[in-house]
């Protein structure tokens, strides 16, 4: 019996959502992380760096946001698992190391604990308004997958289903969390390691001389190598061809932004996780997410005691938008409702979603700080009903 | 004088990737003699091809890592040291070279670059410096002498610029030496080192730049700036690095000016948590393992 400490600590536990975050990482496999301090996320930094030594993680605080970003790419490339957190400003500074992350295609997480902005804004205040950042961050196009729990046992759970998106297709997988979620304390139940499911690296098993870095397999997503194993490939943030090498013109910037476009939204019945609550027949649906899904929930409540038919669609995945079922939605009630702590980030592609349908839509809006009262939800779930 | 024989092949072609060749490097670049010193060094050591990994920035140096036949990675502007941070953490087995310009390691990689040399991370740093930024059409940047042109400096620069093995000294960098495009067995040595050193290293090694940076400044061609360094470079080995700044056109002194042993970031993370977490602690368990999964 060893007296070292298991990596999954199975079991009950009483967790805040960052140290979830924390746990689910390294139940997920991650073993390198890079981070820097940050309102309100640090404390998942804090929870790994004392973790990590216990369970043969390496653990580095960088010099700022760019070289975190920076450094759990090259440690993906490394063939460590890879995951860094931070906040909204420092999200800002990552966003050039994303975009280099979605153009060579490497698996990493990147957790954004959000608190309200812009700029410095509210460090310890909660915020939903990273939403479009998360979106639209980094220059150029692409396609992005990002999560956002609304529980301790949702930042557990939706680290590990991270981790598992970025490796299944590729890219760094942003986690949305908020400063509420972040710092509740809930019952955590982690399971028994062999009932987590942890898929592994796609790696490439052809021979050697014929890998080419991006050559796809069937679903758009390439196999990969790690350094050190003799493939002598090259890969760059550069327009670059099946080979890794750069080509700088338009017809192979539209196979190689085509592709990483595509492999996620032809994949995206794939990576849509909702939670749907009583739906059918519903005159309103409230969609939400985060910590406004928590709030959300009072306002149905009190909703139903009035007698209005409402039902619940809560975004786990909030990118790619799920505007497939969103769609399907409004052609069948009267009125979708959805609070967001910003002033109408994901409300604009609800809308865009809706368009032809007819149905309503209504945002109940909040500037950040402190979640909705439930009765300003509640007002537009009645409004709703008109 | 024997007769040099002319060859039908690149005397480096088996590290090179040949299908990108021809480069994009200007005819009497000093990038070239440099990456052709590094091969030479690395074909004299003793460190097997898999284990060296090469980590480029952005510019002309930056595509550096796009030649070599060897695992190698193209990052963004001045993030190439914390990616090889990454990559050297992630998979210690690695010798992680990184080889980039002026402008992406001493100024929008600066802050890294003074990190870097502060943890001793075991990292190689080959720094071309060509006192412009070459690749966007000559601009200044930190390392542009004073009164040097270029083009958003048309009547000169008026800056103080970085004496770039000075600032990696006084940050805790173990090796630090600079040379000339010129020197190419000083170089090669240097770079065997680089290989062999424990810690972090850091060369800088001054490169002609014709076409932007000695045109607008009317110094010749590449060869005619190879003539200067030949009459201005002075070696002085282990001077303090504090007498090293570079002046415009005037003497230059080079040599390998630290040469010491220090913990790297590795050793210091292994050895004192090994002391204080005690039996509980687990080292690294390495990078994910292809034939395992």
């Amino acid at each position: 019996m060893s007296s070292k400490p298991p990596a999954v600590l199975t079991g009950p536990h009483y967790w805040d959502g960052d140290y979830a975050c924390a746990e689910g990482a390294i139940a997920a496999g991650c073993r390198f992380f890079a981070g820097y301090p940050i309102t309100p996320s640090t404390e998942v930094a804090e929870r790994i760096a004392e973790r990590f030594p216990l369970v043969g993680g390496t653990f580095i605080q960088m010099e700022d946001e760019l070289a975190s970003m920076a450094a759990i790419l090259g440690a993906a490339w490394g063939g460590a698992r890879t995951m860094t957190v931070t906040s909204g400003p420092g999200f800002s500074l990552m966003q050039e190391n994303i975009g280099l992350g979605v153009m060579t295609e490497t698996p990493c997480v990147v957790v954004n604990v959000q608190r309200g902005g812009p700029s410095t804004g509210l460090p310890t205040l909660t915020g939903q308004q990273d939403m479009m950042q998360a979106r639209w961050g980094s220059h150029g196009d692409y396609e992005i997958i990002a999560l956002s729990p609304s529980s301790p046992q949702e930042c557990f759970d939706l680290t590990i289903t991270s981790f598992n998106l970025s490796e299944r297709f590729r890219l760094p997988v942003l986690l949305m969390m908020d400063e509420c979620v972040g710092h509740m304390t809930e019952k955590v139940v982690v399971p028994k390691p062999e009932s987590i499911k942890v898929l592994p690296r796609r790696w490439y098993r052809g021979p050697r001389d014929k890998y080419r870095p991006y050559q796809p397999d069937a679903d758009l997503v390439p196999p990969m190598v790690r350094a050190g194993d003799d493939y002598r490939f090259h890969i760059t943030g550069l327009t670059h061809d099946q080979r890794g090498y750069p080509v700088i013109n338009a017809a192979c910037q539209n196979l190689c932004v085509s592709r990483l476009v595509d492999k996620i939204r032809n994949n995206a019945d794939h990576i849509t996780l909702l939670d749907e609550q009583d739906t059918a027949g519903a005159d309103v649906v409230v969609v939400s997410y985060g910590i406004s899904y928590r709030v959300a929930t009072k306002a149905i409540a009190d909703a139903r005691k009035k007698g209005i038919r409402v039902g619940s669609l809560r975004l786990v995945t909030v990118w790619p938008f799920p505007e497939k079922r969103i769609r399907e939605l409004a052609s069948k009630v009267r009125c979708l409702v959805m609070p967001e702590i910003n002033l109408g980030q994901m409300f604009r592609e609800m809308q865009r979603a809706t368009v032809g349908t007819g149905c309503r839509t209504l945002l109940v809006p909040h500037c950040g700080g402190w979640v909705h009262n439930p009765n300003d939800i509640l007002a537009a779930i009645v409004e709703g009903t008109k | 004088m024997k007769e040099i024989e002319p060859v039908e092949r690149h005397p480096h072609e088996e590290y090179l990737r040949m299908d990108r060749i021809p480069h994009i490097w200007c005819p009497t670049c000093g990038l070239g003699t440099i990456l052709n010193a590094f091969i030479t060094a690395l074909k004299r050591s003793d460190i097997p091809r898999q284990d060296i990994a090469i980590v480029s920035g952005i510019g002309c140096t930056g595509r550096t890592a796009g030649y070599v036949l060897m695992d190698s990675f193209h990052s963004t502007h001045g993030r190439a040291l914390p990616y090889a941070t990454g990559l050297k953490l992630a998979n210690p087995r690695l010798k992680v070279v990184v080889i980039s310009g002026d402008g992406d390691l001493v100024a929008i990689g600066g802050n890294h670059l003074i990190h870097a040399a502060r943890r001793n991370m075991d990292l190689a740093v080959i720094c071309a410096n060509n006192f412009n930024y070459a690749m966007t059409g000559g601009q200044f940047g930190p390392t542009t002498p004073e009164t040097a042109r270029t083009t958003t400096a048309p009547y000169g620069s008026y800056e103080h610029p970085f004496n770039v093995p000075f600032l990696v000294d006084s940050c805790g960098a173990t090796y630090v030496a600079r040379w000339t495009a010129l020197h190419v067995r000083h170089l090669t040595t240097c770079f065997g080192e680089m290989l062999n050193h424990k810690g972090f290293s850091f060369t800088e090694v001054i490169s002609p730049c014709p076409t932007v940076y000695a045109r607008r400044n009317r110094l010749g061609s590449g060869l005619d700036l190879l003539q200067f360094y030949r009459e201005n470079s002075v070696i002085r080995n282990n001077i303090d690095t504090r007498e090293c700044d570079i002046r415009f056109q005037a003497q230059m002194i080079v040599g390998k000016f630290v040469q010491k042993e220090k913990p790297t970031y590795l050793d210091m993370m292994n050895t004192y948590l090994a002391e204080a977490v005690g039996k509980k602690f687990v080292p690294y368990v390495g990078p994910m393992d292809p034939a395992k999964e």
